[in-house]
């Protein structure tokens, strides 16, 4: 199977939007967004089928096409089972998000567009192993993103626009200078933005020292590493629905993939140098997002902290360096991007209704929509982490991989990871308790259960959620022998 | 033994949610219950099936416990395996019998009960969520599976008590419990961490092996002084005090009483709160080996938990409340009798006797609750009175229940007691006079109620005209099957099934040993009777005698104020607000700081750029002569 | 007293025209003037070329050459910049540097 199809896709989609009348840009839209799930399905199949087949090269359908020769950086293409594990989540989410967006009528042609932009951008980014492209891919991410909220946002849109455009850009910008520093502190022969060359000559431990930090909290900045998160309630809050998701399911996705990717792997030593570090961030921010998110009164607010609470176990996973830690920080990002997809949708079609986000001016909304306040318990048990759905999953490998290096610091990290699941019920019980029961509230009379396009949006993503907390062994059978090549790197030497 | 049966002992009631909770009413219309109801009929059956072929199988001299279904479930990097399994030994074909009977007994019940209800399907479907997870947490074979399934009873206890969903108090209980049994359940998950880094494994068989073997002994890894094992034991502990509502994590448990009562007498009496007595005789061979400290921390708190709830239980006037605090009182005693370690493990039997004797009267009393609420239209003792000729055939499954749980011979509940408190005058006496003084107050507390409830003042019906009925034939007829349950229950030789070793346990009852729990068993009674049979001013003066010490026992000696005090004081005000705070404020106006900064700087320079051309030219010379002279200071130095 | 002219003189020259250029562009308000002024500069530049060509390489033209080429830039220079300023006349009716001031932050 040839990789570009992944990146062709979304290009194809995007460019008939633009030609085709806006009346068809959404229908176009959800072809091409089912197309992609089609292509992202095959590419696990026979992914798979490769390793069945008993080909065990880490990296499969591995393609280089020159770029920049010049530059030295070329197209370098090719997916382990992690960047296999992201496209699934990516492909789940654009269908669900296109879905959720069917009734946009303002400026829909590029509304859809950009939806497609930023899927076509995730999915250059998952599967490029040449850093300058992969970099040229989180830039292409990243600017759909500051129009979502600037033109189709709410509330303090131009505010949380610039916040979220500007801090994001710092990230990258931390990124580019590390990639550089990294490429010309090389020796001039042996300079090149190549993954896999880079992985196999190493790097100076002197030259690591200091560009893994950069690469690091530049990626750190897109998955809401304590202190860099603040464009999180922000941005997520004036955000489109659709915008949310994306932001959260795919977006917060490519930081904690980078980090892996890009920081981790090609810089072991430097992980080991400032694994403590990271874990002590990693807990802040697990702790401190949950005791923060129990004081909002938004529900977007309180999806967005929570956010930043379960992206912390995406870092403490691999702040922790073994194997179990960073296969359940794999696990935490899909789960997290299926289940903060799953919340946010709701909570943009609870709003469409009720016309306020605030919890208190909600309530009983149970008896009015059965099917999306329904949905929005499964994703309230997903996020708290009830077994059978894909966060208990995900939180239990990174608690058990945390426990594993046995020594006070490590253990006093995972415990205090571990309170946050108390935290976590405490304010998703308050939140979701106090909109679905209890008498109705007057916001919630006379309103209309979901529609077609939102139930199959919401279905999807609960299959994705289901599928991974009740059969957890195919995501780990996938996600493992990539996590291992990380594993070995680091312990390599 | 079939493994198909076993599997599907809890895959039906699975199923029965699936398609309820799928189906809904547009599919089955008020067929739903019968569609679940059988489900739980069959899955009855098969857990009889079960049963009688493990027990039935004489061909070793002791019960083993089999690993009957295996299937690796999740991987963790370190070769530690998840498997999902079933795990056959006495207790669990005990549990799998208590568990599947008494659903099925509120199956039955709940199809008169809860008749008419809007969300009549969902209603069966959470029972059939709930007898799932419960079926799936006695036979899981590890200890993370039970963890899995621990979570699950949990939501489905939360599902169920928040069941009438519009009325803010049920949405404030089931909200209480889901998250006191979550706390406890942190610790429980820190524990399995604990056992799971020490032994390499979770499955059972092998978490024995492992951990009782000298080798991991000696790599303990001791932390404040205290082996790891302990630690581990200690903390799975915590989560075992949550679910079984052990002081001081017992709050949730009388709030959950906000739920339909067919939910209380399933969940909150029979079943899922003695989740924790069972996790820690699934534990046993275990905590038998641990530190005592660890086994005189399960038996103190088991031992006061019965004595602190059963005196809250004497002051409550809620009849539903009444009961909670028995169930509370009653665990307590199973608690007790598992941490009073002994050679003979007696203790290990008499509680799971006394878990297996307790679920059915007390389902029982809960199932009569139910009929008397819906015939008296309160839970509150006061609205009751002279039922004893109203309802007859409750009147009578209502005191065989009484007797039962006040250890009367030869009623269910004095067999079992009777070997716990035999247990605990071997070996710990200071125990056993507080049980026995518990089997006093558990004797008055129930026999006010009785009293209240059946005799004291004449009833006033308040419809008058047409006479009411007892309650339908699905509802009694459960009541009558528990009640031959409750005389004939203790006449079971469970000491030949089910013990520590798996070899039978044969209890050599004395006659003399019986005569002081009896006898303050009905002293308790006789008091009742004198102070409740008529109407009578006497139970205000005893209040009143008793002063602030009833005052407190009333309002359950303040605990669930302390606990809101801590979680509003602590955790919102003293933590989350100053963390909300801290975020809005430093956090953001550092990330706000360095925008403004940069703005500030740029209008702070801007004037520079004024758009006349002379000062254009003014930098310029200015800035070619710096250049020029850095240049020629460091380059023109040759 | 008969002094042969030398490199020193020239770079006097030039360095006084340049001066005096700098201060005309500086301080007159008339665009007229400081263009004439930017030609002053252009010019003790040429000098300068000149002078130097003459007394350090006298072998060669390149300062020559580069004269030929400022003459030519000058006079572009002057066409452009003369057009500005009568389109500034046509839109402001003057060609006061000061009344010109838009292009700023």
């Amino acid at each position: 199977m040839n990789l570009l199809w992944m990146v062709g896709a979304p290009l194809l989609t995007g460019l008939a939007i633009v030609l085709a009348p806006a009346r068809y840009a959404r229908l176009i839209a959800l072809g091409g967004a089912i197309l992609q799930m089609a292509l992202v399905m095959g590419l696990y199949f026979s992914f798979t089928h490769e390793r069945e087949v008993g080909n065990v090269f880490p990296l499969l359908f591995e393609k280089q096409y020159q770029w920049f020769p010049s530059l030295g950086f070329s197209l370098h293409i090719g997916v382990d089972g992690i960047a296999v594990a992201m496209m699934m989540l990516t492909a789940f989410v654009v269908v669900a998000g296109v879905l959720v967006s069917w009734r946009m009528e303002h400026m829909k042609k590029e509304f859809f567009f950009f939806l497609t932009l930023l899927a076509f951008g995730a999915y250059g980014f998952f599967m490029s192993m040449d850093l300058m492209v992969m970099f040229f891919f989180l830039e292409v991410a990243v600017i759909p993103k500051y129009l979502f909220i600037s033109i189709w946002g709410s509330g303090n849109k131009t505010y949380s626009a610039n916040k979220l455009a500007l801090m994001l850009m710092g990230g990258s910008a931390l990124i580019l200078v590390g990639i550089l520093g990294l490429y010309f502190s090389l020796p001039p022969e042996s300079r090149t933005f190549d993954m896999a060359k880079l992985a196999e000559t190493g790097i100076g431990f002197e030259i690591q020292r200091w560009v893994f930090p950069l690469v690091f909290v530049g990626f750190g900045v897109f998955t809401a590493l304590f202190p860099f998160h603040t464009w999180v309630p922000d941005g997520h809050s004036s955000a489109p629905t659709a915008g949310s998701m994306f932001l959260a399911g795919i977006s917060m996705k490519l930081g904690g993939y980078g980090c892996l990717r890009a920081a981790t792997y090609l810089m072991p030593e430097g992980a080991r140098e400032y694994a403590n570090i990271i874990i002590v961030l990693a807990s802040i921010a697990i702790i401190y997002g949950a005791f923060a998110t129990m004081m909002q009164k938004d529900l977007k607010y309180i999806n967005a902290y929570s956010s930043i609470s379960h992206c912390g176990f995406v870092l403490l996973g691999i702040g922790m360096l073994t194997k179990t830690a960073i296969t359940g920080a794999v696990f935490q990002m899909v789960s997290h991007g299926l289940m903060t997809a799953l919340f946010f949708a709701i909570i943009g079609m609870v709003y469409e209704r009720t016309h306020t986000r605030l919890v208190e001016q909600m309530g009983g909304l149970l008896k009015v929509m059965p099917f999306i306040i329904t949905a929005m318990f499964i994703a309230g048990f997903c996020s708290l982490g009830l077994p059978g759905l894909s966060g208990f999953v995900a939180e239990m490998t990174v608690f058990v991989g945390s426990w594993e290096t046995q020594d006070v610091f490590h253990r006093t990290a995972t415990v205090i990871g571990a309170m946050s699941i108390v935290v976590t019920a405490v304010y998703i019980l308050r939140a979701v308790g106090q909109v679905a029961m209890g008498p109705l509230a007057a916001s919630g009379e006379g309103v209309e259960d979901a529609r077609w396009y939102e139930r199959w949006s919401v279905i999807i993503l609960i299959a994705g959620i289901l599928a991974m907390g009740l059969a957890p062994f195919w995501l780990y059978e996938l996600v493992s022998p990539g996590v291992d090549v990380i594993v070995n790197q680091l312990a390599g030497e | 033994m079939n493994t198909t049966n076993i599997i599907l002992i809890p895959l039906l009631p699975l199923l029965s949610f699936i398609l309820l909770g799928l189906g809904g009413k547009r599919l089955f219309g008020d067929k739903a219950g019968w569609i679940a109801t059988v489900a739980m009929l069959i899955s009855f059956i098969l857990a009889c099936g079960v049963a009688m072929n493990y027990f039935g199988d004489h061909s070793d001299d002791a019960y083993v416990s089999k690993i009957v279904f295996n299937f690796p479930w999740l991987h963790f990097g370190n070769g530690l395996q998840i498997n999902m399994g079933a795990l056959i030994d006495p207790i669990t074909s005990l549990m799998l019998f208590v568990v599947t009977f008494i659903s099925l007994m509120v199956h039955i019940f709940s199809l008169a009960y809860m008749k008419g209800e809007d969300r009549f399907h969902i209603y069966y479907a959470f029972l059939g969520l709930f007898t799932f997870s419960m079926l799936g947490l006695v036979i899981s074979s590890n200890l993370f599976q039970i963890y899995i399934f621990w979570e699950l009873v949990g939501v489905s206890s939360f599902l169920l008590i928040g069941f009438y969903y519009q009325k803010t108090t049920a949405l404030a209980a089931a909200k209480k419990a889901f998250i006191v049994t979550r706390f406890a359940d942190l610790g429980f998950l820190i524990g399995i961490l604990v056992l799971s880094a020490q032994a390499h494994t979770l499955d059972f068989q092998q978490l024995m092996i492992n951990l009782t073997s000298t080798e991991y002994a000696s790599a303990a890894g001791a932390f404040m002084g205290i082996s790891a094992l302990s630690w581990g034991l200690a903390l799975v502990f915590m989560g075992a005090a949550g679910k079984s509502a052990m002081f001081p994590l017992h709050i949730w448990l009388p709030d959950a009483m906000e739920g339909p009562t067919p939910v209380s007498a399933l969940i909150h009496a029979a079943t899922m709160v003695v989740a924790g007595v069972f996790l820690v005789a699934r534990l046993y061979p275990l905590y038998s080996i641990a530190d005592v400290g660890v086994q005189s921390l399960i038996s103190s708190v088991g031992a006061f938990t019965a004595v602190f709830a059963a005196v809250i239980a004497c002051t409550q006037t809620d009849i539903k409340r009444v009961l909670a605090y028995s169930t509370v009182s009653q665990i307590g005693f199973m608690m007790f009798s598992l941490g009073i370690m002994s050679e003979d493990h007696l203790g290990f039997t008499a509680s799971m006797f006394h878990l297996f004797t307790h679920a059915i009267f007390k389902a029982l009393l809960f199932l009569a609750a139910g009929v008397i609420i819906h015939y008296v239209h309160s839970n509150e003792m006061q609205d009751m009175g002279g039922l004893s000729k109203k309802m007859p055939v409750t009147h009578l499954v209502f005191l065989l229940a009484c007797l039962a749980i006040a250890g009367i011979p030869p009623f269910a509940g004095f067999f079992s007691k009777e070997e716990i408190l035999l247990n605990a005058w071997n070996n710990n006496r200071s125990i056993f006079f507080m049980a026995l003084l518990t089997s006093g107050l558990t004797a008055f507390y129930m026999f006010r109620l009785y009293f209240s409830i059946f005799w004291n003042k004449p009833h006033h019906d308040h419809d008058h005209g047409h006479s009411k009925k007892e309650g339908s034939w699905f509802e009694l007829v459960p009541l009558m099957i528990l009640g031959v349950g409750t005389v004939l229950a203790g006449f079971v030789p469970f000491g030949e099934y089910v013990s520590a070793d798996g070899k039978p346990h044969h209890v050599n009852m004395d006659l003399q040993f019986s005569l002081a729990p009896v006898g303050i068993a009905l002293l308790g009674i006789l008091l009742a009777a004198w102070m409740y049979f008529k109407e009578s001013t006497k139970p205000e003066k005893t209040a009143a005698g008793f002063g602030v010490f009833y005052k407190a026992a009333k309002h359950k000696f303040y605990i669930d104020e302390i606990w809101l005090g801590f979680t509003k004081g602590v955790l919102f005000n003293l933590i989350g607000r100053p963390a909300a705070w801290f975020d809005k404020n430093v956090i953001d106006t550092l990330v706000k700081g360095t925008g403004s900064a940069t703005q500030g700087a740029a209008e702070g320079i801007k004037g520079m750029q004024s758009g006349k051309v002379q000062q254009y030219g003014l930098y310029f010379l200015f800035g070619i002569i710096i250049i020029v002279s850095v240049f020629l200071f460091t380059q023109g130095g040759r | 007293m008969n002094v042969e002219p030398g490199l020193f003189h020239f770079l006097v020259i030039g360095a006084v025209l340049f001066f005096i250029g700098i201060y005309g562009f500086l301080t007159r308000r008339n665009l007229i003037t400081m263009l004439m002024s930017v030609e002053l500069i252009l010019n003790s530049v040429n000098i300068n070329f000149i002078a130097f060509n003459k007394y350090l390489w006298p072998g060669t033209l390149d300062g020559a050459f580069f004269t030929v080429f400022i003459i030519a830039i000058a006079a572009a220079e002057a066409a452009v910049a003369i057009a500005i300023i009568i389109n500034l006349f046509r839109s402001h009716q003057s060609i006061n540097v000061e009344v010109a001031e838009e292009m700023k932050y």
